[in-house]
């Protein structure tokens, strides 16, 4: 990637006649915050809060890796991927073909034998997922490029392809996926104990946000990209292969639901074919929720959707079935297009 | 004088509407060609069917000896054709500074050729650091020419830009077409503004349906009032 | 013709397609009187009409609806909770239409205004969240549902297999389930017909210059919200009826007959396959889906068992009929791909070139 070359800067904003700042938006980043205070005083215990909070937070970390790609689509080329879930599912996948044969190293109790399979494991799971990318571009969107109906029939068949290969090949069972032993356990602080895989998920998901925003904001591929989002067209007339800019976000944002899969994976320490069809439920939840196209408003929404099951799912167990829907609708209330729309389109 | 572009029977349809019917021009290397006519007369279009933004459907675009009219639009970007769409489309997400770097396209802008577009259009100095969309019309203008004359190009191709825009810019906008001009552009403008367009003209050409319906010099028509009336149903002098 | 609204299957082919379809429904428990025949020809018709109401959805308004299923789940948990709870009554089954049809029309309605503002993509991404969410609830509020095992329940007496009205007629009993297969299909064909008018009335078509340009339609005066509103309502009312009667011929209703997404992808093959757009492809889709997923299956099987004795790697697994759905969707790519007019559309485009040659 060309990093934006170094200009003279001669020529500084001038003091004396500034132009109107944009006011940013602050309201929808204020939300997790506020939730999380919220309900400080209803679960009452301080322990179980945080861990609640720490469970929210990582949880809502692998969502934003699995749904942040989605969303990038949909901005650049407003192309909505409904077979998105198959790359998470195949991510996972591929991460049992190199983790359970070195199950030795996974169950070792060494640091640095863990992760020596686990980063194998999610490269290979990028990988694999990346290039499944390239092809469900070429074969199932790049035909009714434009078509949006079509586009939602394709991919959702690619969706249920997948899903039945991925049956055909490894069986209808549940393959079971135990987390490595050193990521085993929490860390305990007082009374309270924050489990360490949580913290590596939360580490994991903030390096791919603040990756993501730097490739935006600092390199000529990322301000491509946004300004792309904005008018394709003009893009090209500068002379830039937009569709070539497009097939490489989609593949990355592939291998990130594929990376996604494997982190979702060994969190429920399990893989199912099915995962990736449940999961897209969620993945298209939190990116309505964020606003199509946002990744800011991704993040956001997936924390949000995150505290919602955790909180939820402690307080109203029974509520919890429904708590996304119920967020959902009490976003699109406030804001029809979601947290931050982008706009243009 | 060689001739740098050259359209011959093309055709466009968008959808189901047939909208240039064989439109037939040159535009003779290192002078600047006005492209006339009423709303709806196919300017734009021809534009964009030369930019490769719509496909003609026949007829042949030739660029320098090259054929374009199946060449994608990057291609034709790269062969040397700035273009200002009417929608002046800025990225307004982006700075100043990021527009131009991208137009630029390989490496930095020149500082030298900045300093240059900078003295007709020096808010864009003012503002470098500033996010396009927070710019004035007239400044978002000046910023969709700028990157279009960020590099050298072999031809510009300028969609209304004088339209909806204070006297005064306009004349930085002519002030900086005619330096371009001596300069040695090859540029094909579209213009509503009569007055703009007998400026900088050195040739004409008026559209009417699809098709060229008169080809000439600037003077000439800018002479000859009974024509204009013929040509565009109103007097361009009146007309601004 | 005044039936069919004005608007004939316009070739003939197709013509003698649905004439034979229909008949075939409308003789089938006197020509096929095996059990598992009057379960597929029942099959046909409710999911004719299920499919119908999507065309109205898909092929008229361009909308996609994820959340189909869930009002046909809807109808048949109205009915299957009634007759479960308030025993096997004619008024258990009115009170299950009471209550299920006006709920399915307000879930319809709220989905509608909730969504159908903004682009159609959003539209199909709610419902397919609200309809997830939706088949959650019924399998876990097992008190009212049944959960994953669903509901089975009686009809009323006169519907039962047991009560015969005449032993013998042209060599076939009629009785009370050949009275509910005629319930079935008259009710089914009436909605067919009923979706039929609608798309011929001035309503229909302002939906199909909603689907062709939004836009324009809007610039025209028409308040798209609420005629793509009234679509979604009137499809899912249709739905959740087709949804009852499918209760009562299965005398059950459960997740995997009445909500899951397996359901949900038939009834996009089957509309697909038929034709957007038509009504027709409704009948013609259903029809060739239902008795290929009921006769291909066994094969697939067959095929499959062949294969694993032959010992050939991977095909076993591929050919199992439990993947029936691997090979239905990559069918349904390729139709939406290669056929996107489906049946009808491919019928009617050689009909009329025979007639302009």
């Amino acid at each position: 990637m060309t990093i934006v070359p170094h200009m003279t800067d001669v020529p500084a904003q001038s003091a004396s006649e500034p132009l109107p700042k944009q006011p940013r938006d602050l309201l929808p980043l204020l939300l997790p915050v506020l939730l999380a205070l919220a309900m400080l005083p209803l679960i009452g215990s301080g322990s179980t809060w945080i861990t609640l909070t720490v469970a929210s937070l990582a949880m809502g970390m692998m969502i934003f890796i699995m749904a942040s790609g989605l969303t990038l689509v949909f901005g650049l080329m407003d192309v909505l991927n409904f077979g998105h879930g198959a790359f998470i599912a195949v991510g996972a996948y591929v991460a049992t073909l190199v983790l359970l044969p070195l199950a030795s190293w996974v169950q070792a109790d060494s640091l640095w034998l863990n992760l020596a399979v686990l980063a194998p494991a999610a490269l290979a799971a990028m990988a694999v997922s990346g290039a499944l990318g390239l092809v469900v571009e070429r074969v199932l969107i790049l035909p009714v490029y434009g078509q949006h109906l079509k586009q939602i029939l394709m991919t959702t068949g690619g969706l249920i392809v997948a899903e039945q290969a991925l049956y055909a090949l490894w069986g209808p069972q549940i393959i079971p996926l135990p987390l490595p032993t050193s990521l085993r356990g929490s860390f305990i602080l007082g009374d309270v104990a924050i489990a360490k895989y949580r913290l590596l998920a939360m580490g994991v998901g903030l390096a791919v946000f603040v990756g993501i925003q730097l490739v935006l904001t600092r390199s000529k591929i990322g301000l491509l990209i946004r300004a792309g989002v904005e008018n394709r067209e003009m893009v090209e007339a500068l002379g830039y292969h937009i569709k070539r800019l497009f097939l490489g976000v989609f593949m990355v944002g592939s291998a990130l639901a594929g990376l996604g899969g494997i982190m979702w994976a060994l969190y429920r320490e399990q893989v199912h074919a099915s995962m990736g069809n449940d999961l897209t439920v969620l993945v298209f939840i939190v990116v309505i929720i964020g606003g199509l196209g946002s990744i800011g408003g991704c993040f956001i929404g997936a924390i949000l959707v995150a505290m919602v099951a955790n909180y939820g799912g402690f307080l109203l167990p029974k509520l919890a079935l429904v708590s996304n829907i119920l967020l959902m609708v009490a976003i699109l209330m406030w804001r029809p297009r979601g947290l931050y729309a982008v706009t243009s389109r | 004088m060689t001739d740098l572009l050259t359209l011959s029977g093309v055709h466009t349809h968008i959808g189901r509407y047939h909208i240039l019917h064989g439109v037939d021009f040159a535009i003779p290397e290192g002078q600047t060609t006005m492209l006339l006519g009423r709303n709806g007369a196919g300017k734009t279009t021809t534009l964009r069917t030369i930019m490769g933004l719509w496909p003609a459907s026949a007829g042949s675009i030739t660029l320098a000896g090259q054929r374009i009219e199946k060449i994608a639009t990057p291609e034709i970007a790269r062969l040397g054709v700035g273009y200002v769409p009417e929608s002046m489309a800025v990225f307004s997400d982006l700075t100043v500074k990021e527009n131009l770097v991208l137009a630029a396209r390989d490496g930095a802008p020149d500082t030298a050729r900045l300093e240059w577009i900078f003295g007709f259009f020096p808010a864009l100095k003012k503002f470098w650091l500033s996010r396009a969309g927070a710019l004035s019309g007239g400044q978002k203008q000046m910023l969709s020419i700028a990157r279009a004359i960020v590099e050298p190009r072999q031809l510009l191709l300028i969609d209304e830009p004088t339209k909806g825009l204070a006297p005064a810019i306009i004349g930085a906008l002519i002030d900086c077409f005619a330096e371009l001009k001596r300069r040695g552009a090859t540029i094909l403008l579209v213009e509503q503004n009569f007055h703009a367009a007998r400026e900088i003209g050195d040739a004409v050409l008026v559209m009417d349906n699809g098709a060229i319906v008169h080809r000439g010099g600037m003077a000439d028509l800018a002479n000859d009032i009974p024509l204009q009336e013929r040509l565009l149903g109103l007097s361009l002098e009146a007309h601004q | 013709m005044m039936l069919l609204s004005g608007d004939p299957p316009r070739s003939r082919l197709l013509s003698v397609l649905l004439i034979a379809i229909v008949l075939g429904l409308a003789l089938a428990p006197l020509l096929f009187p095996g059990a598992k025949a009057l379960n597929v020809a029942t099959k046909i018709c409710i999911f004719a009409a299920l499919v119908a109401s999507y065309d109205l959805l898909l092929g008229y308004t361009g909308t996609v609806s994820f959340a189909h299923t869930m009002f046909y789940g809807i109808g048949s948990y109205a009915i299957a909770i009634a007759l479960y709870s308030l025993g096997p009554s004619w008024s258990a089954i009115a009170i299950g239409l009471v209550i299920g049809l006006p709920l399915a029309a307000l879930l319809a309605l709220a989905i509608g205004l909730f969504s159908l503002r903004v682009e159609a993509i959003f539209f199909a991404m709610i419902t397919l969240a609200v309809a997830s969410a939706f088949l959650v609830l019924a399998s876990q509020l097992s008190w009212l549902t049944g959960g994953e095992d669903g509901r089975s329940f009686q009809l009323p007496e006169l519907l039962r297999p047991g009560t015969v009205f005449v032993k013998n007629f042209f060599g076939v009993p009629l009785n009370g389930r050949t009275l509910t297969y005629y319930i079935i299909f008259i009710g089914c064909a009436a909605m067919i017909l009923g979706l039929l008018r609608v798309v011929n009335s001035p309503f229909g078509r302002v939906l199909q210059a909603v689907r062709e340009n939004r836009f324009r339609a809007e610039a025209l005066g028409y308040r798209t919200v609420f005629h793509l509103t009234y679509a979604n309502v009137l499809a899912a009312l249709v739905a959740a009826s087709a949804g009852a009667l499918n209760a009562m011929a299965l005398r059950y209703a459960g997740p995997d007959t009445s909500l899951s997404f397996a359901i949900m992808l038939d009834i996009l093959l089957m509309v697909v396959i038929g034709g957007m757009g038509t009504i027709y492809g409704a009948i013609i889709g259903a029809a060739i889906f239902i008795l290929a997923q009921n006769y291909l299956q066994a094969l697939m099987g067959l095929a499959s068992n062949a294969a694993a004795e032959a010992g050939l790697p991977l095909l076993p697994g591929l050919l199992h009929p439990d993947r029936w759905l691997l090979w239905l969707g990559l069918l349904f790519i390729a139709s939406v791909y290669f056929f996107p007019t489906g049946i009808v559309g491919r019928l009617r485009q050689t009909a009329h070139h025979a007639t302009t040659r």
